[in-house]
């Protein structure tokens, strides 16, 4: 039951919300629907009742397919994560205003349950709907209250991903029609034989589905642009959680469909990968754009997780999963400071920024802690995922390990160069006036700083959740 | 045997009204009274209450799936007068007239729909066809709508022909007009003759529903004609051609698909490939839709292309999702007086009831899922996959449905993201009620679209 209330919840808030025209009446309405999801798995995680997590009901039986929701391990973490994002992002972002708030919040909560309905989906088709489905508010919260040319980027990044959904439909209607009772629940896809040529073709096709959404080098091109020109909420939404709908379906779909052609190309894909951090890597240093510089090293760190899926070892499996929430918790924290400095300033440039510490003691002691966690140092969040990852490389391939080593030294160096010129050093005429962030601000930065600790310190609990998740993909591979 | 008889009828009905009611805004009430008498004719036709309860020698073949599609087409036909009734009556003087040629077509596609006799088919062609090439001319004083009706003549008489040679050609092989027995052409009997014959046949046809490459008529006559019988003849028309073509090479070729299947292959790539290129470069929306018209017959034509158990149900929902979404958006379209693309800038913020049917109707035409148009095209893929092969063409025709959405999308883009004064609708509270119904049957048909497809087995 907690699986459909995760999806229903926003839905039907988001419904409402289109016709809550008054000020201010969507944002609080949403921020309270949000809440009420945070509760509702809160609840399930403490209760740590497994089986009423997952939801199957009848949907178009003559199709084979069923509105069935399965709740494992890396799929209730993900849900958490959206649960936990999103009252974040809308704390932080109380203060922005946009036009018709009731349909941008409507939106935003629409998404969320497409987003939800990704990481539960356990029947073919039901998964590509809410695929497609996540897809659309996203595209016109971008469009209608993105950047200078929001409609363009927008729509680039809607084709490119529609074109990867539509040739994974294909796979997807093919493996149909292999199964067994002719049906689309996971289980008869799973079981499904195919030979060598047919995984090879059929893992493609999914492959770059799922490759064009994370995105992995070198389908990325249509993200900085995204990120940069959409709103810094729907920002948060998109590298938060939209990215890991590519990474996540990797795990529940790609891998265990097709087990031997995630063998035989575990290096064209890792080797992308790879390339695509350290690539990344190299253009973030160029950037004087906050957004742009983290939308680069966003690609980096997605490529680290993306590598690791495709190694078959434990550490990397599990490495990469514990690295789905603490990516999101680390860069929604990046995006929340980007979001506060370009409300005051109206600029992202680090080139017009500089000396906020002084007079914005707390938003810079919080952005610090959020910037080591993205550099991935002990005792934060990220160092448990990346250890584990760079263990699984290491042991698949010393030589990815090492390529891919540069990254991370790559990413102190932005990271910190971006704290050192936005932060420290004098002021200027522009950040002269500059006041520290309100109360609801401060706490949206502590509840991320709070997890990156949490985390980075007691992981076993993100462990235990995820290990199911880890072992039934290992056990495939056996 | 209802439909076809009472549409006649009503037709007869509709031009002597005229002489009698001199109100003009009478005919769309006399129409609305007929279609609404053709639908409970229909459901009689199909729970087999007929007034003439006659085969005709076997000439007419009364099919679940034949019936159940002219119910879609007359469920069509009432949304069609509803929304776009008054703009009928706006063409010309003779407002009784067209509707009574729109009865006759709608005549026509019963014949079509339910044949079981290749003159029949032709028939019923002819039927549908006569009638649009004076709909297409009917705006007597618009040059450009003469020419088109013209060229539509000429075009369609010659495909016409093209179509009878072909039948006799098939009538030499088998030696008789039924379809049952050019089902039954043994291999000794089936010569050159026979490919030339179900080839010409298969022309013609892919004439009538704008396939390419015999479409070059489609973009000047839906152009050309007034905006209302263009969407009359884009949806309706087009479905009702589009079963003679599935019934034809279901029940009389389906056994010889080694000798047609690669040129339906062909002809549907390239349908897919020059209607959606094409459309993306067109600057007014009646022509994006003309050429979007052709796109979506490409799509239409995997089911004649699959032929099994799928291409039934695939080509009554897509009938549905298609007719249902084209036959809203033309009723906004034909309202507007600039059919550019930035003509419907700033909608949304005039009118955005209308702008939100408007997107689903496109998202609909696009295939997104939660809408009619995923589910149709599901199907007929999913038709196409079963067989097993040319797998090669799904792919391909899945890129194209991304190249449409370039151009659907454009217009919610002028809608809701650009600025714009856009122009005063007369809209009604009814109007945009029905809208709203046409929305809503688009969505629920995109999540459950078991309500229509199961008709074809239970009742």
């Amino acid at each position: 039951m907690i699986a459909l209330l995760m999806i229903l919840v926003p839905l039907i808030g988001g419904l409402v919300s289109f016709f809550l025209k008054q000020e201010n009446k969507a944002k609080l309405w949403s921020f309270v629907v949000s809440l009420v999801s945070l509760a509702a798995i809160s609840y399930s995680l403490v209760t740590g009742n497994e089986a009423g997590r997952s939801f199957s009901a009848e949907w178009l039986p003559q199709l084979g397919a069923s509105f069935a929701l399965k709740m494992d391990g890396a799929s209730t973490l993900l849900c958490l994560l959206s649960a936990l994002a999103y009252p974040v992002i809308f704390a932080s972002t109380w203060k922005s205003t946009y036009a018709s708030p009731n349909s941008f919040y409507g939106l935003m909560l629409l998404a969320q349950a497409g987003i939800v309905g990704v990481f539960l989906a356990a029947d073919g088709l039901l998964f590509y709907f809410f695929w497609e489905l996540a897809l659309i508010p996203v595209y016109f919260l971008c469009s209608k209250w993105g950047g200078e040319k929001r409609i363009a980027v927008t729509f680039k990044f809607f084709i490119y991903t529609f074109i990867g959904s539509l040739l994974m439909l294909v796979g997807l209607l093919y493996m149909y029609f292999q199964t067994a009772d002719g049906s689309f629940a996971m289980d008869s896809l799973y079981a499904v034989k195919l030979s060598g040529d047919q995984q090879t073709w059929l893992f493609w096709l999914f492959f770059i589905a799922f490759a064009i959404k994370m995105p992995v080098f070198p389908f990325h091109t249509w993200q900085p642009d995204a990120y940069e020109q959409s709103p810094t909420a729907v920002t948060m939404v998109l590298s938060a959680l939209m990215v890991k709908m590519g990474l996540f379906a990797v795990v529940r779909w790609l891998l265990p469909l097709f087990p031997d052609a995630a063998v035989q190309f575990d290096n064209v894909v890792i080797g992308l990968s790879v390339i695509g951090m350290v690539y990344a890597s190299i253009v973030a240093m160029q950037q004087d754009d906050l957004k742009r510089l983290i939308a680069y090293s966003s690609i980096a760190h997605i490529g680290l997780m993306s590598a690791a899926l495709f190694v078959n070892n434990e550490s990397g499996l599990q490495g990469a999963i514990i690295q789905f929430f603490s990516h999101g918790v680390n860069v929604l924290g990046m995006w929340i400071v980007v979001e506060l400095i370009e409300r005051k300033f109206g600029t992202r440039k680090m080139s017009e920024l500089g000396g906020l510490a002084q007079k914005a003691p707390a938003l810079t002691i919080l952005l610090v802690i959020v910037a080591l966690a993205n550099v991935a140092l002990p005792l934060t969040n990220a160092f448990i995922g990346e250890f584990l990852m760079f263990n699984g490389l290491f042991k698949f391939n010393v030589w990815y390990a090492a390529v891919g080593g540069l990254s991370i030294i790559l990413s102190a160096i932005y990271t910190l160069r971006m704290i050192q010129k936005v932060f420290y050093g004098n002021e200027n005429a522009l950040t002269a006036n500059n006041t520290d962030i309100s109360f609801i601000e401060k706490a949206a930065l502590a509840v991320i700083v709070v997890a990156i600790f949490v985390m980075g310190v007691y992981p076993s609990p993100v462990f235990n959740l995820t290990k199911d998740t880890a072992s039934f993909i290992l056990g495939i591979f056996k | 045997m209802n439909l076809i008889l009472l549409s006649a009828i009503w037709g007869v009905v509709m031009m002597f009204s005229g002489l009698f009611l001199n109100s003009k805004s009478a005919a769309k009430t006399v129409a609305l009274v007929g279609a609404v008498a053709l639908l409970i004719g229909n459901l009689f036709d199909l729970s087999g209450k007929m007034i003439i309860n006659s085969d005709f020698k076997g000439m007419l073949h009364y099919e679940r799936f034949g019936l159940l599609f002219l119910t879609v087409l007359i469920l069509a036909l009432l949304i069609y007068i509803l929304l776009s009734g008054k703009d009928v009556e706006a063409v010309g003087k003779h407002s009784f007239e067209y509707f009574a040629l729109i009865f006759f077509v709608m005549s026509g596609a019963g014949l079509v729909a339910l044949f079981n006799n290749l003159l029949i088919l032709f028939i019923g062609i002819e039927i549908v066809s006569i009638p649009l090439y004076i709909l297409t001319g009917s705006d007597k004083r618009n040059l450009k709508g003469n020419e088109a009706a013209l060229k539509y003549f000429l075009m369609g008489s010659f495909s016409t022909g093209i179509l009878l040679m072909g039948i006799a050609f098939l009538y030499g092989a088998a030696g008789s007009f039924q379809v049952e027995r050019l089902a039954a052409i043994t291999s000794d009997n089936f010569t050159a003759f026979t490919t030339v014959g179900i080839v010409m046949v298969m022309v013609a046809l892919a004439f009538k529903v704008s396939a390419a490459p015999f479409h070059f008529w489609t973009p000047d006559v839906y152009d050309g004609a007034p905006t209302v019988f263009t969407s009359f003849m884009a949806t309706i028309v087009k479905a009702a051609i589009f079963i003679g073509f599935l019934n034809l090479f279901t029940n009389a070729f389906a056994g010889k698909a080694d000798t047609w299947k690669l040129t339906v292959a062909v002809i549907t790539a390239l349908t897919l490939f020059i209607g959606n290129i094409t459309a993306v470069y067109q600057q007014s929306v009646k022509r994006m839709l003309a050429y979007s018209s052709i796109a979506q017959a490409g799509f239409m034509l995997f089911a004649v292309f699959a032929v099994n158990d799928l291409s039934k149900q695939g080509l009554l929902l897509y009938a549905a999702a298609y007719c249902f979404a084209t036959i809203g958006i033309f009723a906004v379209l034909v309202k507007m007086k600039d059919y550019t693309f930035e003509g419907f800038n700033g909608l949304a913020k005039r009118q955005p009831l209308v702008a939100f049917v408007l997107t689903v109707c496109f998202l609909s035409l696009a295939g997104i899922p939660l809408t009619a148009g995923f589910f149709a095209k599901y199907y007929v893929l999913a038709a196409a996959v079963k067989t097993g092969t040319y797998l090669w063409l799904v792919i391909f025709a899945v890129l194209m449905a991304a190249v449409s959405v370039y151009y659907y999308f454009r217009v919610i883009q002028a809608m809701y993201f650009k600025d714009g004064e856009a122009q005063e609708l007369e809209i009604t509270a009814p109007f945009k009620a029905l809208l709203v119904v046409v929305a809503a049957v688009v969505v629920v048909l995109g999540v459950y679209p078991s309500l229509l497809t199961n008709m074809l087995f239970f009742f």
